[in-house]
């Protein structure tokens, strides 16, 4: 099908077709933002599919034991355009770190990694459609009047929702919509996440900027009741994004941090019993602010990826000790080296397929 | 171990789902919230930072937002009364805070910050005063720095002096680009207007600061420079703020002038009303 040694991505789509992708491929350029189409496109990230509104990529090892879950999802808001840049790092990175660190090679073998690019695409298109419209935050949802549009979907979610941190005004930013998860790309997130989240350990949210690790809850009321555990491992991962550029995150909770806010989707994922959550707020802290420019692309992705990688080894250390990891990879070597003689020869192990969330 | 592995060709199917029924509706709530946020312990400092009527007093958390709200309004200060094209500062970091109530009349925070001078990329430590008056009409609040002379008395003045010469009688400015671009980019001559506007918007972003607002300017929509007068470079400008708190894009005009002896000074300014054509005119794809 595809030829070659450099191939790091398969998928097939229900027409059979099959799309090889090169995670590092040449042409596609980590380090600028790109539009919604260039995230998509066939031949390039992310495999187009008609009707597909919301698509995001499933990575992971194949193995026959049960395997737990990280999800990620970057743009719930659309002038954050690091955000998705970064997503889109965070896969080719693990794509090619795993075939030499075999730390990587076993949190893969034993967690799928569900990665969405873009959530709010609607929103992310319209940010690209001229210089005016670079400053939208929500989606595209019309309002009840037929002059308002957008509802902000880091408000839309089933937690606490339209308690503080909003406005009832639908020309607002931080309008919640008309009621908890009411916006498709609420939706499509609550029940695919929903309905598997006893495999999730670990949900990362990602937005800019301020430079900031925040763990639930946005309402002041409420603290987490491992809140000690999400500060400690929040303030690990400060210490690994500083020491990539000396960038300083700060950690905590949105009340105490930032502001007060509901019907975030870190704090629904947190609900849904995901012990491991954190909205991730990159650079910078207000002189380009959300026009982050694209030479620190490359940067804010590196620190940012250090970050989260101390999370994902937290949770994927306490779940799975050393050496359950190592009998499983040891597994795989025997099984794969009994099937290499079968099969046709070919080169990865590792399946990449896009999955959807239907609204 | 990189090795080279079989691939397993197993029939992957779509992961497609529909998602028809479940409609998750306001009864899950208390299911979720029985489950598992519990109330908070008596955490005075995260009680005490949400409600905006109670606020932090005493030692505050440095980390923590109304620490660093008063902090960001020092910024604005400083930039205002020390600003040039060629000298912006930002808040690098806030290593402590003080909040005390000032009988009926407002709060006032005491704060040891980081400043940072952005593109000499030198810092010093300050420390800083603001008070937030409060009433019913908005006043501004009041900002008094100290021990941080160093930083303020970074010299730019040829750079200053050249750029006035320049666009005093010979060249112009005028550009409908914003600054940033929406990727970030600021052409290398428009670099020196681009910071000026900021200095320009500190006016406005220190008048407006309240403890509920945290503004940087987010970008410059146009800058079109007006005839000199009196010797001061003259400008009208059309700036996008971003507030954090309530996630606004208030738009403002300024008119402003400058010259390296004068610095910014803000003749006239113009809240623009909250844009709602851009809605209705590019449609969604």
């Amino acid at each position: 099908f595809c030829g070659g040694g450099m191939q790091l991505g398969l998928f097939l789509s229900g027409n059979s077709h099959v799309f090889c992708a090169l995670s590092n491929k040449a042409e596609y350029d980590y380090f600028q933002y790109h539009p919604m189409e260039e995230v998509r496109e066939p031949a390039g990230w992310l495999r187009w599919r008609r009707n597909t509104p919301i698509t995001g990529r499933l990575i992971g090892l194949k193995t026959d034991a049960k395997k737990k879950a990280i999800w990620m999802d970057c743009g719930i808001h659309a002038r954050e355009w690091i955000a998705p840049a970064f997503c889109q790092y965070f896969v080719r990175q693990i794509l090619q770190t795993y075939k030499t660190d075999t730390k990587m090679e076993a949190m893969m073998t034993n967690m799928d990694f569900y990665i969405t690019p873009v959530l709010n695409v609607d929103g992310y298109i319209f940010s690209w459609t001229n210089s005016s419209t670079r400053l939208w935050r929500k989606n595209r949802s019309p309002g009840p009047s037929g002059d308002c549009y957008g509802t902000d979907l880091n408000r839309n979610f089933d937690a606490n929702w339209g308690t503080v941190g909003v406005s009832s005004d639908c020309n607002s930013n931080i309008y919640p919509g008309r009621g908890p998860i009411s916006e498709p790309e609420a939706q499509a997130v609550t029940y695919f996440v929903g309905s598997r989240k006893e495999d999730f350990l670990c949900f990362l949210t990602i937005h800019s900027y301020g430079q900031l690790l925040l763990i639930p809850f946005g309402h002041p009321d409420f603290t987490a009741s491992n809140y000690d555990e999400l500060m400690k491992v929040g303030e690990g991962a400060a210490e690994a994004i500083w020491k990539v550029h000396g960038k300083k995150y700060r950690v905590g909770t949105s009340p105490a941090v930032l502001y007060a806010n509901s019907g975030s989707s870190r704090d629904w994922a947190r609900m849904q019993d995901i012990p491991l959550t954190f909205t991730f707020e990159l650079r910078d802290n207000g002189t380009y602010g959300f026009e982050l420019p694209q030479e620190e692309i490359q940067p804010t992705c590196e620190e940012a990826y250090s970050g989260a990688l101390h999370i994902i080894t937290y949770a994927h250390d306490k779940t799975f000790n050393g050496a359950t990891a190592t009998a499983a990879a040891a597994v795989w070597t025997t099984l794969c080296s009994k099937l290499h003689t079968f099969l046709v020869p070919s080169v990865f192990s590792s399946f990449m397929t896009d999955f959807v969330l239907k609204a | 171990m990189g090795l080279r592995r079989a691939i397993v060709l197993f029939a992957l199917m779509e992961v497609t789902w529909s998602l028809s029924v479940t409609t998750i509706g306001p009864e899950t709530v208390s299911t979720d919230a029985s489950a598992h946020p519990e109330p908070a312990e008596e955490n005075t400092e995260q009680k005490e930072a949400a409600e905006e009527d109670v606020m932090a007093t005493g030692e505050l958390n440095p980390n923590h937002y109304p620490a660093q709200r008063a902090a960001k309004v020092v910024q604005h200060y400083l930039n205002l009364r020390h600003g040039s094209p060629y000298k912006l500062f930002g808040l690098k970091e806030v290593h402590s805070g003080n909040a005390e109530e000032v009988a009926d009349s407002g709060r006032k925070y005491q704060l040891e910050i980081s400043v940072h001078e952005i593109i000499s990329n030198t810092k010093e430590k300050c420390s800083a005063e603001v008070f937030f008056p409060s009433g019913a009409k908005q006043l501004s609040p009041q900002v008094q720095v100290s021990s941080c002379e160093e930083i303020l008395k970074l010299d730019a003045k040829s750079e200053e002096e050249a750029l006035y010469q320049q666009y005093k009688t010979n060249k112009t400015v005028c550009t409908e680009k914003r600054l940033p671009d929406s990727y970030g980019h600021v052409d290398p001559e428009m670099t020196p207007f681009w910071h000026l506007s900021i200095v320009a918007s500190s006016f406005i972003m220190l008048k407006e600061s309240t403890e509920n607002t945290l503004y940087n300017m987010a970008q410059v929509a146009n800058i079109t420079q007006l005839a000199t007068e009196n010797d001061q470079l003259k400008f009208d400008c059309h700036v996008l703020l971003h507030d954090m708190v309530s996630q606004e894009i208030p738009q403002w005009k300024l008119l402003f002038t400058w010259s390296p002896a004068e610095g910014v000074k803000v003749l006239h300014t113009e809240q623009l009303p909250h844009i709602h054509q851009s809605e209705k005119q590019a449609k969604p794809n």
